[in-house]
């Protein structure tokens, strides 16, 4: 019993601190097509964003762009662009402003979701209602995960 | 878009782990007889050419359904027959009753649908038009929207039109409802803020992870699906794809989905009626 609520107090806390720094999807801003603030202020890890990216319940990034590095995946999506060598093509934030809200960082009409936007959605489902598609930290590691596909 | 890119990447990937790839220029024959899967479009259409969902189906799936004995959907159509034939409801009559012989009484009709029905005054799909019937003649009970009978008598009244040109009519009453699906079919809808159009009209031809996208026609429906094991309706796959963009699906046979059944038909006009027909 006493060891459940130390555990509960300890995730409680672990939470409010990433919160305390964590930018909320209504305030983030992106200028010129670029986000520099990490949105969560802790590094992502690369090889986490490199299951986000092929998760299909998460960012199921793989269903629209192709991945040399995920050549043992089947199924490679041909709607966007291949994404080898995209360290090479975008800096960090605008990597980071393409994952958070494509429509503001590339072009409006895209096909693209926004991974960290909850408002102004249309119908959306209730399960999914005022939730963002990957979490701060999803993003973060996502992000990291591209800086590493440099080679073309 | 990237079409030249992604179809090199497309064909490392398909070799790669041997994926049945759809033969886009296949054509289909069904016991001789040849079917419209692919026509020039109108100048005021936004698709260069129309092509049937037939067209982007794997080769096994493609050629199951020029086989009428090798196409699950047929079974239902057969179950669709019987049912025609058994009396039902207060009246005690069955639809050939009145209707006699469905290959003549039904054929054409789901070409035309949905249509404008003058009694009630509204758009009727199919399906309506089927339980309007039941009701009104039978004095039966309504068939629930997705039940194996309604499937079954709307692959069977379709199957009278299989071959026939997709002719829908979009003006008069018809078109506030067309107007309507067709602002559905632009409007961006749930958490991942897509709409039809960014898939079957901006994306045709490419795949989506494991899916080969077509350009969402509905000249086979209702369809037998591999996935489903069983028939559904073309509301069914709508809500699907509501589903899969996590956005609150309309309620089947709401109005809609039977606006955008409208506008969807408009955008087949001339596609052969290939109902019932058969997806993985
Ligand atoms: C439903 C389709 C779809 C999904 C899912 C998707 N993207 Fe994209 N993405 C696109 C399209 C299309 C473009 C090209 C921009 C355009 O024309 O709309 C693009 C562009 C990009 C670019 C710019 C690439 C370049 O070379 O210019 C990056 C980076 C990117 N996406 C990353 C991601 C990541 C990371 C994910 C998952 C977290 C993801 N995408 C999920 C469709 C998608
Ligand atoms: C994220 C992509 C996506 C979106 C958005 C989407 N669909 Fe689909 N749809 C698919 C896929 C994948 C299939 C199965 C393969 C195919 O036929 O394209 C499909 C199939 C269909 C089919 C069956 C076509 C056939 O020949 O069997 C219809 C009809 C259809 N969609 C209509 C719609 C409508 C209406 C909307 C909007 C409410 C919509 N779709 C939104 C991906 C999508």
């Amino acid at each position: 019993m006493k060891l459940v609520a130390a555990t509960a107090l300890a995730l409680l806390m672990g939470l409010s601190a990433a919160s305390a720094q964590m930018v909320k999807p209504g305030d983030v801003t992106i200028v010129d097509g670029a986000l520099s603030q990490s949105l969560t202020g802790q590094p992502g890890d690369p090889a986490q964003g490199r299951k986000w990216f092929m998760g299909r319940k998460l960012g199921n990034c793989l269903a629209c762009h192709a991945n040399r590095d995920l050549a043992d995946q089947p199924y490679h999506g041909e709607v966007g662009p291949p994404l080898d060598g995209v360290a090479g093509r975008w800096s960090e934030p605008e990597l980071r402003a393409i994952v958070v809200n494509s429509k503001a960082a590339l072009h409006e009409d895209t096909i693209m979701p926004a991974f960290y936007r909850e408002a102004g959605l249309n119908r959306v489902a209730d399960k999914f209602v005022g939730k963002t598609i990957l979490s701060a930290q999803q993003v973060e590691d996502v992000v990291s995960y591209l800086m590493t596909l440099k080679e073309n | 878009m990237n079409k030249m890119i992604a179809f090199g990447a497309a064909a490392v990937v398909a070799l790669a782990i041997g994926q049945a790839t759809a033969d886009e220029e296949a054509e289909l024959v069904i016991d001789g007889q040849a079917f419209v899967t692919k026509l020039d479009a109108p100048d005021d259409s936004p698709l260069p050419e129309i092509l049937s969902g037939w067209r982007f189906r794997n080769s096994e799936t493609q050629e199951l359904q020029t086989d009428d004995f090798e196409n699950p959907a047929m079974i239902f159509a057969e179950y669709g027959e019987e049912l025609w034939a058994t009396a039902e409801g207060e009246t005690g009559k069955s639809c050939a009753d009145c209707h006699g012989d469905a290959s003549e009484s039904m054929r054409g009709l789901r070409a035309s649908m949905p249509r404008w029905h003058e009694g009630k005054d509204t758009l009727f799909t199919l399906e309506d038009h089927i339980n309007w019937s039941r009701e009104e003649h039978q004095k039966a009970k309504p068939w629930k929207w997705e039940s194996q009978e309604m499937l079954a008598m709307t692959a069977y009244i379709g199957l009278q039109s299989r071959g026939m040109p997709v002719a829908v009519k979009t003006d008069g009453k018809a078109a506030p409802w067309f107007e309507k699906g067709k602002e559905l079919y632009y409007t961006r809808v749930g958490q991942l803020d897509m709409a039809c159009a960014h898939c079957h009209e901006n994306n045709y031809g490419n795949m989506i992870r494991a899916d080969h996208l077509s350009q969402g026609q509905i000249n086979g429906f209702p369809v037998y699906r591999l996935k489903w094991q069983g028939m559904g309706s073309l509301h069914r796959r709508f809500k699907g794809c509501m589903d899969n963009i996590r956005a609150t699906p309309y309620k089947r046979g709401s109005d809609e989905f039977t606006a955008l059944e409208l506008y969807l038909a408009s955008r087949g006009q001339g596609l052969s009626v290939e109902t019932p027909s058969l997806r993985n």
